[in-house]
């Protein structure tokens, strides 16, 4: 082995290598998903990859650096009403916008990471619920600038030409928002694998026991918010091409609570977990949409059901999948294979803390 | 080799000659007389036509306005019940927004790209349609008939598929300004709006009709805050005799409720938006937990451009009247279920004018080239090659001690810049069936 093989830095290892490949995998199986699929199904997929992104940048703070945000989908408005800002009465290309969207989220995510390092528990909950609760209040007060209650609105980037007149441009948004979602989770399966991802750990398991490590808590603490910030940027940048409109009201409250729920939903901590979770989070009120119309139920009761059967769903996944969607697979791969007389092997030789369910 | 290609050519184009004749027959024949349903367009099938809209359901503008499109669709069962339009049902499909446009643009996209409707009808509000609006032209999906009496509708050139319904904001402003002018001239005037597109148009064509120097204060709200206290407080300070009120019902209320509360009593004025008597007379005693109720709206100055729901001599509304008690009868009667079912009598109207086997761009020429009468607007439309504005005027009206309305002048029509004309036609009668031929 040479002397530079051992001295990689920490973002360019083998599990690149690995995580490149799943990556390519998933978008050659994503492609062809969504080349057969119809017009709103594919935005649909669009809604799940861009979700994914807000829920894994979630998952990385909340789950694996241990400071609870409720204020998720405020950030999410500002990578939004970024892009909002720079497509009005002008066209950019997409890289530059999502990039400035990313830059500019993270940059207050990181002003606010400095106050959040300082605030723990319910003091946390508390502050990130604020930041929900009044950055929607802004464009409501500057009108002239941010469009008030009706927002600004945004159209659907065109697919290039060499893809033909007919094609679907919600196919063309679900393929940008299933690279953006990849890259992200490349980038984060790294981040979790590297110091960082394990100095995030360390800090949520105990404080006092990182920082006799060498541990810097605060600037720890920081840099998961940074990151998950810029996530989140990202995905409201989506958003606001998804949405077509970026306005207060896209930006409420239970935005917050529902990619919370999300990430519990599938599985605190891991980015599979995020998936499952922007899965659950964007198809269950269809298909209850749905079926509150085809019930005939009155509207008073059928308008809330969607919400209803989010709400049993969280509670059930806490109940049968206490680890999530992802932990209770986890869970049933490893009995089936115990049933089929293997034991669960952990290839990576050593105990990984981190994964709350054996086999998983 | 020559001659044998010539000879080949002129058999072929004697074919084609042939085939073309035979096309020109069969297009004449199918202008003239089509007897058979095709599915002529998405949404279209020999026995269904499917029309899709986005509703507040729930959430802040569900009161009153949640009656509309179950309105709307009584009507429509009504039609069905007696032959639907060619022999086609209309299925309506309304779908809950809550009023938050984020919302509206994803169920706007449910229901074209997986619903399939034919065309989005009566979808409410302007800031949740202002979501959509680029989309459903993209699209070219006919959007007609928009709740919403904002400008923006009327723009066939960056809208050419969107369709308003009810009088604009401005158009109402003047004529409502014009009253005031005539019959409460000299007295000091306060503005009381909603800060969006809805309140400042409105003002707009207030402030075309009423000098400047009469209007002594201009307050504004926004929906989100319930308390108007200091808006109210500043106009009593600034000595307004008059207040226009442009506010949606439960702002109307609020303003109502504490004027009474500061002993505080202006003339009101209030949009057609926010004056349903029914509505406010709910919403009053609910607000003041009973203490006072309908009394406070005696002797408000309002308009309409549909008949007065209290007019039961009125044949429009013994028809509608009737339809509500057959299928609706849980809902009140009050102007949101009439505004509903005169909105599905004008698209039964032309979904009736644009031919048996219509299609999503035929149904647009057929509002700009055909003038649509005989409906139960009081004013004429407006809707032409170069207009997509629906009703063109309004009557002022005002509300009686026991809460019934009367009417006062005649029925003015405007534009957004022309003049003010007093509207000469003859109120049209419905059809005996109820169901535009």
């Amino acid at each position: 082995m040479s002397l530079s093989a051992l001295r990689w830095p920490p973002f360019v290892s083998p599990t690149l290598g690995r995580h490149l490949a799943m990556a390519l995998g998933a978008a050659v199986f994503l492609l062809l998903v969504s080349s057969q699929i119809g017009a709103y199904d594919d935005y649909n997929l669009a809604a799940i990859a861009l979700f994914a992104i807000a829920t894994a940048g979630l998952t990385v703070l909340t789950g694996v650096n241990g400071q609870l945000s409720l204020g998720h989908g405020a950030l999410m408005a500002i990578g939004a009403y970024t892009t909002s800002l720079l497509l009005r009465g002008r066209e950019l290309p997409l890289m530059l916008v999502l990039l400035a969207s990313v830059t500019t989220a993270a940059l207050i995510g990181a002003v606010f990471g400095v106050a959040a390092a300082r605030l723990r528990g319910p003091y946390l909950a508390g502050a990130t619920l604020a930041l929900a609760l009044g950055l929607p209040q802004i464009p409501t007060r500057y009108k002239g600038v941010f469009g008030g209650e009706e927002g600004l609105t945004v159209s659907l980037p065109a697919p290039p030409n060499w893809l033909g007149v007919d094609f679907p441009r919600e196919r063309w948004l679900a393929w940008i928002a299933i690279a953006a979602a990849l890259a992200t989770m490349v980038l984060l399966a790294n981040v979790l694998q590297s110091s960082v991802g394990r100095r995030f750990k360390a800090v949520r398991d105990h404080e006092a026991a990182a920082a006799l490590c060498g541990i810097d808590v605060a600037q720890t603490q920081v840099q998961a918010f940074v990151l998950s910030s810029g996530c989140a940027g990202l995905a409201g940048s989506l958003f606001a091409y998804w949405s077509g409109v970026t306005a207060p009201g896209g930006f409420s409250i239970p935005l917050s609570l529902q990619l919370l729920s999300a990430v519990v939903i599938g599985g605190l901590g891991t980015l599979a977990g995020a998936v499952w979770g922007s899965i659950v989070l964007v198809l269950l009120p269809t298909f209850t949409g749905g079926m509150a119309s085809n019930l005939n139920l009155p509207s008073s009761v059928g308008n809330n059901l969607p919400l209803a059967i989010y709400g049993a769903v969280l509670v059930l996944a806490m109940l049968v999948f206490p680890y999530g969607i992802h932990g209770g697979l986890g869970r049933l791969l490893g009995l089936v294979r115990a049933r089929w007389g293997q034991t669960s092997t952990n290839h990576k030789g050593v105990v990984d803390w981190d994964d709350p369910a054996p086999g998983g | 080799m020559n001659n044998r290609t010539n000879g080949m050519t002129s058999g072929i184009s004697r074919v084609a000659l042939g085939c073309v004749a035979a096309l020109l027959a069969a297009c004449g024949q199918a202008s003239t007389v089509e007897t058979t349903n095709t599915a002529s367009a998405p949404g279209i099938t020999a026995t269904e036509v499917k029309i899709g809209s986005t509703q507040p359901l729930t959430g802040p503008a569900a009161p009153g306005y949640s009656e509309i499109a179950p309105a709307s669709n009584a009507y429509f069962q009504y039609v069905n019940a007696h032959g639907g339009i060619f022999g086609r049902r209309i299925t309506y499909d309304f779908q809950d927004d809550g009023y938050n446009p984020t919302r509206t643009a994803s169920v706007t996209r449910q229901l074209v790209l997986q619903d399939t409707v034919f065309a989005m009808f009566s979808a409410l509000g302007t800031p949740t349609h202002l979501a959509v609006a680029d989309y459903l032209n993209s699209e070219k999906v006919p959007d007609l008939f928009v709740s919403s009496g904002c400008n923006c509708w009327n723009n066939p050139s960056k809208y050419p598929y969107t369709f308003g319904w009810q009088p604009d904001y401005t158009i109402e402003g003047k004529i409502l300004g014009q009253y005031i002018q005539q019959n409460l001239a000299g007295k000091k005037v306060g503005y009381f709006y909603q800060n969006d597109e809805f309140g400042l148009d409105g003002v707009k064509g207030l402030d075309l009709q009423i000098p400047s120097a009469s209007v002594v204060s201009r307050q504004n709200y926004v929906p989100t805050n319930t308390n108007v206290g200091p808006q109210l407080a500043a106009l009593q300070g600034a000595g307004a005799e008059v207040i226009v009120s442009y506010t949606i019902p439960a702002f109307t209320a609020l303003a109502l409720l504490t004027a009474a509360k500061l002993n505080y009593h202006p003339t009101w004025v209030v949009s057609n938006v926010g004056s349903d008597v029914p509505t406010l007379t709910g919403l009053l005693t609910k607000f003041s937990q009973g203490k006072v109720g309908g009394q406070l709206l005696t002797s408000l100055v309002t308009d309409a451009y549909l008949p007065l729901i209290t007019d039961t001599s009125n044949p429009w509304i013994s028809l509608f009247k009737g339809i509500h008690d057959q299928y609706i009868s849980s809902f009140p009667w009050d102007g949101n279920v009439l505004y509903g079912m005169a909105q599905a009598y004008t698209l039964v109207q032309v979904l009736k004018a644009a031919g048996r086997n219509p299609t999503r761009a035929g149904v647009v020429k057929t509002l700009e080239t055909t003038k649509l009468t005989g409906g139960p607007g009081l004013a004429p439309y407006g809707y032409g090659s170069g207009n997509h504005l629906g009703s063109l005027g309004v009557q002022v009206t005002t509300v009686g001690a026991d809460g019934s309305l009367a009417t006062v002048g005649p029925i003015y029509t405007s534009t957004d810049s022309g003049p003010i004309t007093q509207y000469a036609g003859t109120p049209a009668t419905p059809p005996a069936n109820g169901i535009p031929s």
